[in-house]
Order: C-alpha cells, then sequence, then structure tokens
C-alpha cells in the first residue's frame, strides 16, 4: 500500500493513525473472509478492492477530479445517484462500519449516538479516511435525529447538503420527496456546472437500473436450496457496491451472477447440506462490519438475505424508465425511492410485508433481527418485527449490538443457541 | 456406555454422568477459577479416577467454557442444555426455565421437550449472579447469607440495574448506616425485578416454571421470584446440575 502514502499525504490525512487502520485491516479480511472454503472465484476482484480499499478507488476518483468532476459523499440509501450521475458527478458512500472511528467521533458526538453515526464523523474528523477527504460535498439526510445533528457539526468542516426525508408515504409526501429531488438536482447542478437534460437522467437511471438488476441477481441465486455463496461474500459485494462506479458494479455482479448461476445448476454449496438458513434484518452493515455474519457462519448457520440497507433495501424496485421529461422522470426517481422500507418511516406495515416475503422466497428456517445499539427506530420497531414473525411461525431472534467485539462470546452463544432451537 | 455432561460456567463448573439406563450416578460442582482449560483437565483426571473407562464415554461440553474442553466429542450451548436438564430433572415437557448463571440469566421456553424460544441478557450483568456475588463481595457476606439476610429487610430500594453503579448506591446505603439486612432486601429484589423484566419480553406457557443455575438455592429468592411472576416457581437440590445434565443427556444422541 505505500505507493498511495503520498496521495493520502496531498489529502490532509493523519498518516500515523492511518497507520494502525492499515495494520489491522488485513488480519481481519484474512480472518474472517479468506479463512472460507470454496469460495466463488469472481469475489477475487472483491478481494482486490479490499486489499487497496483506501487506494485503488481514491485514486480513480482523485484522477476524474483532475478532469473537473466532482465528488458526492452520500451516507444513505435514499439519496438518488441517478440525479448525481446525470450531471457528471461521482457518487461514493460515506458510511463508517468500524470500532476504530468510533472514539474520534465520540469526541465531539454523544456516546448514546449509534455507531454507524459515529464512526462517520469520527472517520472525517480524525482524517483517517480518504474518501471522507476526496468528496467535494456530503449530502445527508434526515432519516433519524442523531444524522440530522451530526450534519450540523460535519457542515462546519466540509460543504454539506441535506435532504428532507418525509417522515410517512402519503401521497402528499411522494410529491414533497420530489421536489427535495428537484432541489437536490439544482444544487447538484451548481457543484458540477452541467446541466441535467432528459437524455441524461434517462442514461443514468438505466445504469443505475442495471446495477440493481446485477445485484438481485447475485441474490436470487441465494434463494435456491444450494447455497451458492456466503451471507459474508454477498454482504461484501453490497458494502463495495456503495463505493464503485455503478457500471464496473453491475459488470462484476453479473460476472458473479453467471458463476453462481452454474454452481446452483451444478449443485455446488459452500455449506453442508442442512446448515440453517437465515435472514438478516435490520440496521445497514457499513464496511468493515462482518460481525455479525461472521458469528452466525461460523455457529452452524448460513445468511441467505439481508433485509437491510447494505441488502434487498438498496436493490428491490426500480425506477420507471419509461419518462421522457425531467418532471416524469423527477416523479418516478421519488416513487421508487420512497418504495423503500426505512423504519424511519411511520407507519411502516410495508416493511414487516417485505420481511414475510423474503423469509418464503428465501426458504429460511429462521430470522435474526439486529439493530445498531442506540438505534431508536430499528430498535422500536423490532418489537413489531418479532410479533408478526413469530405469528407467521418463523423463529426469530433479535439482537442489538455495536461495531465493539465485547459482546462476541455473548453473541455466539445467543446464535449458537437459536441455530439449535431450529433443529 | 458413560454419558457425560461438563459445564464450564463463568463461576462454578459443573458434570454429570449417567449410565446407560440414564441414571444419574455421579455429579460434581468446583469453582471454575481462572483456567478454564485447567478446570477442564481436572474434571478429566476426577472421571478418570472414578474408575469410568474412557473409551467408553460420550461427553458434551457447554456453558461459557465449552470451547476450552478439547476431549469432548461436541459442544451445545447452555441455553439448549439447561433446558434439556430441566426437562429430565422435573419430568415436564412444556415449561419455562429461568437459568441465574453467573453471568447471564436465561428465560427458556420449553414446548413439548423442545426449547421454543428464549430470552438472555446482553453483556450487562443485571440480574445474574455476578450481581449478587459483587453485592455479597460489598457487604462483606456470601451470596448465600445475602439471600436469607435479605428474608428480615424491607423499605430499601436500589434504582440502578447496572453492576457498578448499583455498587456505588450500596456502598452509600452502608455509609448512610441502613441496617444489612435492608440492603440484602434491595439487592434480591434488584435481581428479581430483571428477571421478570426480562420474563416479560417472552411468552410464557402455562406449564411449570423453574429456576435452574447457582442461585437456585437460595430460596428466598425463589419466594420473591414467585411473587413478582405471579407464578409458582419451583426448583430442586439438583437444578444446579440442570446444564450439565442436559448435556449429559445430549451426549446420549452423539454416535461414533
Amino acid at each position: 500500500m505505500a505507493n498511495y502514502r503520498e496521495m493520502w499525504e496531498q489529502l490532509g490525512m493523519d498518516l500515523e493513525n492511518h497507520d494502525n487502520l492499515c495494520a489491522v485491516l488485513p488480519t481481519a479480511f484474512g480472518d474472517v473472509y479468506l479463512s472460507q472454503e470454496n469460495r466463488p472465484e469472481s469475489m477475487d476482484f472483491w478481494d482486490m478492492v479490499v486489499a487497496d480499499i483506501h487506494g485503488i478507488r481514491p485514486a480513480e476518483l482523485i484522477e476524474e477530479q483532475k478532469k473537473g468532476r466532482k465528488v458526492f459523499g452520500t451516507f444513505c440509501v435514499y439519496v438518488p445517484d441517478e440525479v448525481v450521475i446525470a450531471a457528471d458527478g461521482i457518487v461514493t458512500g460515506l458510511c463508517g462500519g468500524s470500532q476504530f472511528w468510533v472514539p474520534d467521533g465520540e469526541a465531539v458526538l454523544p456516546k448514546s449516538t449509534c455507531p454507524l453515526i459515529k464512526a462517520s464523523v469520527g472517520a472525517r474528523l480524525g482524517k483517517t479516511c480518504p474518501f471522507f477527504r476526496i468528496a467535494d460535498m456530503y449530502v445527508g439526510e434526515t432519516t433519524c435525529d442523531g444524522k440530522k445533528k451530526a450534519w450540523e457539526i460535519l457542515g462546519k468542516d466540509v460543504p454539506m447538503y441535506v435532504m428532507d426525508m418525509p417522515q410517512m408515504k402519503r401521497a402528499k409526501d411522494v410529491t414533497k420527496w420530489m421536489e427535495e429531488v428537484e432541489d437536490f438536482a439544482a444544487v447538484v447542478e451548481k457543484t458540477t456546472g452541467k446541466t441535467i437534460t432528459p437524455e441524461k437522467l434517462a442514461e443514468s437511471i438505466h445504469i443505475i437500473n442495471e446495477k440493481r438488476k446485477a445485484l438481485a441477481r447475485v441474490y436470487e441465486t441465494r434463494k435456491a436450496d444450494v447455497i451458492p455463496i456466503s451471507g459474508k461474500d454477498a454482504l461484501l459485494m453490497m458494502q463495495i457496491a456503495f463505493f464503485d462506479d455503478p457500471e464496473r458494479c453491475a459488470q462484476m455482479a453479473n460476472r458473479l451472477a453467471d458463476e453462481l448461476e452454474q454452481r446452483v445448476k451444478d449443485g455446488v454449496s459452500v455449506f453442508p447440506a442442512g446448515t440453517k438458513r437465515i435472514l438478516v434484518t435490520g440496521t445497514p452493515m457499513a464496511i468493515p462490519n462482518w460481525k455479525l455474519h461472521h458469528i452466525i457462519e461460523t455457529s452452524g448457520g448460513a445468511v441467505v438475505c439481508e433485509e437491510t440497507c447494505t441488502g434487498t433495501r438498496y436493490f428491490e424496485n426500480l425506477v420507471d424508465e419509461t419518462g421522457t421529461t425531467l418532471e416524469e422522470q423527477y416523479r418516478a426517481i421519488a416513487e421508487r425511492y420512497m418504495g423503500i422500507h426505512c423504519a424511519c418511516f411511520t407507519p411502516n406495515t410495508e416493511r414487516v410485508d417485505d420481511i414475510l416475503r423474503l423469509a418464503k422466497e428465501y426458504k429460511v428456517d429462521g430470522v435474526i433481527d439486529v439493530n445498531l445499539k442506540f438505534c431508536c427506530l430499528y430498535d422500536t420497531e423490532g418489537y413489531v418485527v418479532e410479533k408478526a414473525l413469530k405469528e407467521a411461525g418463523i423463529p426469530v431472534l433479535g439482537i442489538e449490538t455495536d461495531y465493539t467485539d465485547a459482546d462476541a462470546e455473548q453473541l455466539r452463544t445467543r446464535i449458537e443457541a437459536f441455530i439449535e432451537m431450529l433443529g | 456406555m458413560y454419558y457425560i455432561g461438563i459445564d464450564i460456567g463463568s463461576t462454578c463448573a459443573k458434570y454429570a454422568v449417567l449410565n446407560e439406563k440414564k441414571e444419574l450416578i455421579r455429579k460434581h460442582v468446583q469453582p471454575t477459577g481462572w483456567s478454564s482449560v485447567e478446570t477442564a483437565e481436572s474434571i478429566r483426571t476426577q472421571l478418570a479416577e472414578s474408575g469410568i473407562p474412557w473409551e467408553e464415554v460420550r461427553s458434551v461440553a457447554t456453558g461459557y467454557g465449552r470451547v476450552s474442553v478439547p476431549f469432548a466429542d461436541k459442544t451445545v450451548t447452555e441455553i439448549t442444555c439447561h433446558g434439556r436438564g430441566a426437562v429430565w430433572l422435573h419430568n415436564s415437557e412444556n415449561m419455562t426455565v429461568i437459568d441465574i448463571g453467573g453471568q447471564d440469566t436465561k428465560v427458556i421456553c420449553i414446548e413439548d421437550g423442545m426449547v421454543k424460544d428464549f430470552v438472555m441478557n446482553d453483556k450487562c450483568s443485571a440480574g445474574t449472579g455476578r450481581f449478587l456475588e459483587v453485592m455479597a463481595n460489598t457487604m462483606a457476606l456470601t451470596p448465600s447469607e445475602l439471600c436469607e439476610l435479605a428474608r428480615d429487610g424491607g423499605n430499601t430500594k436500589i434504582s440502578s440495574m447496572c453492576t457498578v453503579f448499583a455498587e456505588s448506591e450500596v456502598i452509600s446505603l452502608i455509609g448512610r448506616g441502613e441496617k444489612k439486612e435492608n440492603i440484602a432486601y434491595a439487592v434480591v429484589e434488584s435481581i428479581a425485578d430483571k428477571v421478570a423484566s426480562q420474563s416479560s419480553r417472552m411468552s410464557m406457557n402455562s406449564g411449570l416454571v423453574c429456576l435452574t443455575g447457582g442461585l437456585c438455592e437460595c430460596d428466598y429468592l425463589r419466594e420473591v421470584l414467585c411473587d413478582k411472576l405471579k407464578r409458582d416457581v419451583v426448583t430442586q437440590p439438583d437444578d444446579r446440575y440442570a446444564g450439565a445434565i442436559g448435556a449429559a443427556l445430549m451426549a446420549t444422541g452423539i454416535r461414533r
């Protein structure tokens, strides 16, 4: 990784502290990922990306910036990539998934803030993540109170634009979100100096839809009786999808899907027969948060689907491509994004419907509903989710955790016991 | 054939031996100490010295130190084992098992002899044996002395669930001259409240409610639990071996 030091230095990073992060990541990745047997060969792409996670893609982004393009850093699956790409901008995810960044976040945020927000703020203020240094503008949203207030703090350090998320899903809320998308488009146009035309927007809508279809193809293979890919590997693909170029992401996901479809035909599984099929629901798992998947998959279970923002919520449903005017297109975008069922909405019964549907489609033996500590929304909704699953006769285990390893052994006991209970 | 269950808990290590007819022929409890590995080794030595031929043994390890028993044929979690053990001990197929262990408290719902659902505290030690132990130490009592003393107390409350904060609360109660039995009463109330609140997260069936684990010998705690849960809570002396017995029963299913 040494050849990126100059780039990191120019980005104003805290190199000494960043070295500490670089020192632990390969071991963690080796223990969690490379120890797996019979991984799909196409995972080599993602292994390469992780090996130089703070090198390859950041260098690409900087090259594009030199050509005058702008990079927008986002934190949520509700922020429409289509709009940025139509104005020749680039989107990169910015969510922090490591305990490494939490202390720097806690320097300015209450300890009782969710680890995702603390890590994201810490990664910026601690100057230990190149993506957080590269982004020309951060785009936040009002999906929870912790984030809303964190944006105010981040906004002192970096240009920050915040989209106002509706809290309900009535027709007028969809219209309101469409207006928010239009306002955002104006900000993006101003930042990039490029005008969004119906032709360009149609093209970017198509690009992102193709990316969604490719990711969905990989998920589709996980519905098979044989399990062609581990949950950990599928999660890694999803996590990197937030950072990668959307067309390359689609290409790589399609390449992986080809291999997995062949594996299904050939009856190749990465788990022994009888491994319990688990659906994970709840809060997102930003890279490198592999904690829960790793515990599940080393305790006799296999994760076959994630109903999370780093799972189905990211790619399900497409934007209607038939619109020819900007108004029709913004409407189509708003409708697609308002169809994502996050716990920030009330009522949110559609999410429970989704979970019950996914449990059936992926033929799961049990559901593990996980929420990041201090995420009031998912924690509270967990009650409704667990109740609905129990009524449907689907075993469920509720878990609250953070990025530390302090509770790993207790979690292992609970998860092993849950899997034993599945028979 | 001999079926051995080894339960390495955070405070105590237990083992139970069943014979071919699934009769309990030997049981033992000892402190886990600082090394689960050494404790497991000492158990193996004891069993060998008792004349049990090792080639005729099937064994299962459970408890938080289950991975430290290299000679066990299999590991099974303490939740499954306590469930199995309680079903066997109480001869009941539908029941709720409350296991108050050294570092975890579990409420396990059993239907048709199988674990149907469970709740377990996360890393916080409120409502566990550790909580009682810390408070007993602060008051220069043994946990069982504290439990019995509590019977004569009343009118005092500890509001902190957190062990660290609750300990400070106990120290301030001592400082202001509160009677020892009243503080003991407050400690037991706090544990029972926590266990009751944990139970309320799960729908308990109408079957027996039984208390297993190290605290099952504290009769006053059992009485307070009856009161809080509005249910008859039963226990018997062998209930502290429920995990080990359950593990031994799991061992009967091992085929080599």
